[in-house]
């Protein structure tokens, strides 16, 4: 047997190490489809316990909404269950290039290529279009992935401050020798919900000859007056060159990711993209799915305006009730906290009360800026809320933590 | 070696703190476990030290423990320098 007593006590070790550092995931089972009420065994073993859930990323309600359900039911009828094929052997159906055609005109670019995550979107694009004559200048907070495809291509890698255009366009003049120049941004960022300054950036771009690569997960669907995403938000629509973004959050939350933008890079990656190209076509249900989620966000806002009620009717709760929050517009909410330990006990106290919310600490965030990061829904109700601020409200107490500054929350629990 | 490492403590602080932010940055400043750079903003100081000091850092050497702390970005500047 290979995998001997020394392999399996170093992989105790490990794990016993994380343990140990507070590092250890643990999953929850949820019994229900997800929604803004969920059944959640937890700790493994309990009976599961109705919770309002306030960390999915189920922004527009439509992971369960019924007519998404009745389309998927019908595309597993009408194109089958799997493919059993990468797209370009025989994993192609007419439905793959209609959302393809679709997601384009939504996002208002000029091509779209389906990956089977926007991870793998991520993993892929910068290999399959940059080389060692380029150099890739990106936000310090991208969202993993994006970190993880950058180091698998050849191009020279930097990065500037957080939302810095200053910073920014230093790194833009620096490197004017390079063949190309590609500014790498999230749209949202997913642990401080605030959102890409993408007209200054797209601005710079023009002026000093750059892309600009935008990864708008935490957006499509909802930001922007017609819920196109941070280029409609920002006024820059047409003016992204590559847009990757999910189907696993806003729209339908199933799985599913893509690359739009030039029709010429969308190719590039349709020819070169590994992940593209060794990895299955997404599933038939899934297309048939997020055909019928754009149907509906094209046909009306209603769904983006009632998350964005939703949003800013939380927002005041919280800061009313004399929580610390980041200030923004995005449905991801962060209550800070700072402290690690105080983070973890809040979250837990949450859960006892009924709310489902996450806390993060480093190294998910920097060191100092623990939190609880809430996500606001469209099917969220107001009681929903109502029952959620009154939780926090009873658990902040406890912790005497209501009305407190930033710094005086530190002074009390230490960073 | 005094002059190497102000010179680095100055890049730091400019290209690594936030404005606002005062922490204070001294050769034993733990940068990366600290939290002040990460591995993946950490290739700007090595290709600022490379092209000031006129060395190449093999990325084997360019460690995150190479790397977190100004004195030891030092030394291992002056091991290359010396080379």
């Amino acid at each position: 047997m290979a995998y001997g007593t020394g392999a399996r006590e170093f992989y105790q070790g490990e794990l016993a190490g994380l343990k140990a550092q507070g590092l250890f995931k643990e999953e929850r089972t949820i019994h229900a489809p997800q929604g803004a009420e969920i059944e959640v065994e937890f700790p493994a073993g309990d009976p599961p316990r109705k919770v309002i859930n306030m960390c999915a990323n189920n922004y527009l309600g439509l992971s369960s909404h019924p007519e998404v359900v009745a389309a998927a039911h019908a595309g597993l009828d009408h194109r089958g269950y799997g493919m059993s094929s990468v797209r370009f052997i025989c994993g192609t159906q007419d439905i793959h290039r209609e959302l393809e055609r679709r997601l384009t005109d939504f996002l208002g670019t000029e091509d779209t290529l389906l990956f089977p995550s926007c991870m793998d979107a991520n993993a892929g694009v910068f290999e399959a279009l940059f080389s060692e004559a380029d150099v890739m200048i990106a936000d310090r907070l991208v969202h993993a992935s994006i970190v993880d495809g950058m180091r698998l291509a050849k191009a020279m890698q930097d990065t500037f401050k957080h939302s810095d255009m200053g910073h920014l366009e230093e790194k833009l003049a620096e490197h004017q020798d390079k063949r190309f120049r590609v500014v790498i941004t999230d749209g949202v960022f997913s642990m401080d919900g605030d959102i890409a300054k993408l007209d200054a950036i797209v601005a710079l771009a023009e002026k000093y000859d750059a892309m600009v690569f935008v990864d708008d997960s935490h957006a499509s669907g909802f930001i922007g007056r017609t819920g196109r995403g941070t280029h409609e938000h920002c006024g820059v629509v047409g003016r992204i060159d590559v847009i990757t973004t999910t189907l696993g959050k806003a729209l339908g939350g199933a799985s599913g990711g893509c690359v739009s933008g030039r029709r010429e890079l969308v190719e590039m990656c349709r020819q070169r993209a590994r992940p593209y190209l060794f990895s299955n076509t997404v599933a038939p249900v899934i297309v048939a799915g997020a055909l019928k989620v754009l149907e509906l966000i094209s046909a009306s806002t209603a769904r983006r305006d009632t998350l964005e009620q939703n949003t800013a009717y939380w927002r005041k709760l919280l800061t009313d009730a004399g929580f610390d929050i980041k200030p923004g517009e995005s449905p991801i909410v962060p209550v800070m906290l700072y402290n690690a330990k105080l983070a973890q006990d809040v979250a837990r106290d949450l859960f006892g009360e009924g709310i489902y919310a996450v806390g993060f600490f480093f190294p998910v965030v920097a060191k100092g800026q623990a939190r609880i990061r809430t996500q606001l829904s469209a099917a969220h109700e107001r009681r929903h809320l109502d029952a959620a601020i009154a939780a926090f409200v009873k658990v902040g107490r406890k912790h005497g933590i209501l009305g407190l500054t930033k710094n005086q929350i530190i002074e009390k629990f230490g960073l | 070696m005094d002059e190497l490492r102000k010179t680095i403590r100055e890049y730091v602080v400019r290209e690594y703190l936030e404005e606002g932010d005062e922490r204070p940055v001294t050769d034993s400043t733990p940068l990366i476990t600290g939290g002040i750079v990460d591995s993946f903003s950490m290739v700007s100081l090595k290709r600022f030290l490379e092209r000031k000091y006129g060395i190449a850092i093999p990325d084997a050497e360019a460690t995150p423990q190479a790397f977190d702390t100004v004195a030891s970005i030092a030394d291992l500047v002056t091991r290359h320098v010396k080379a």
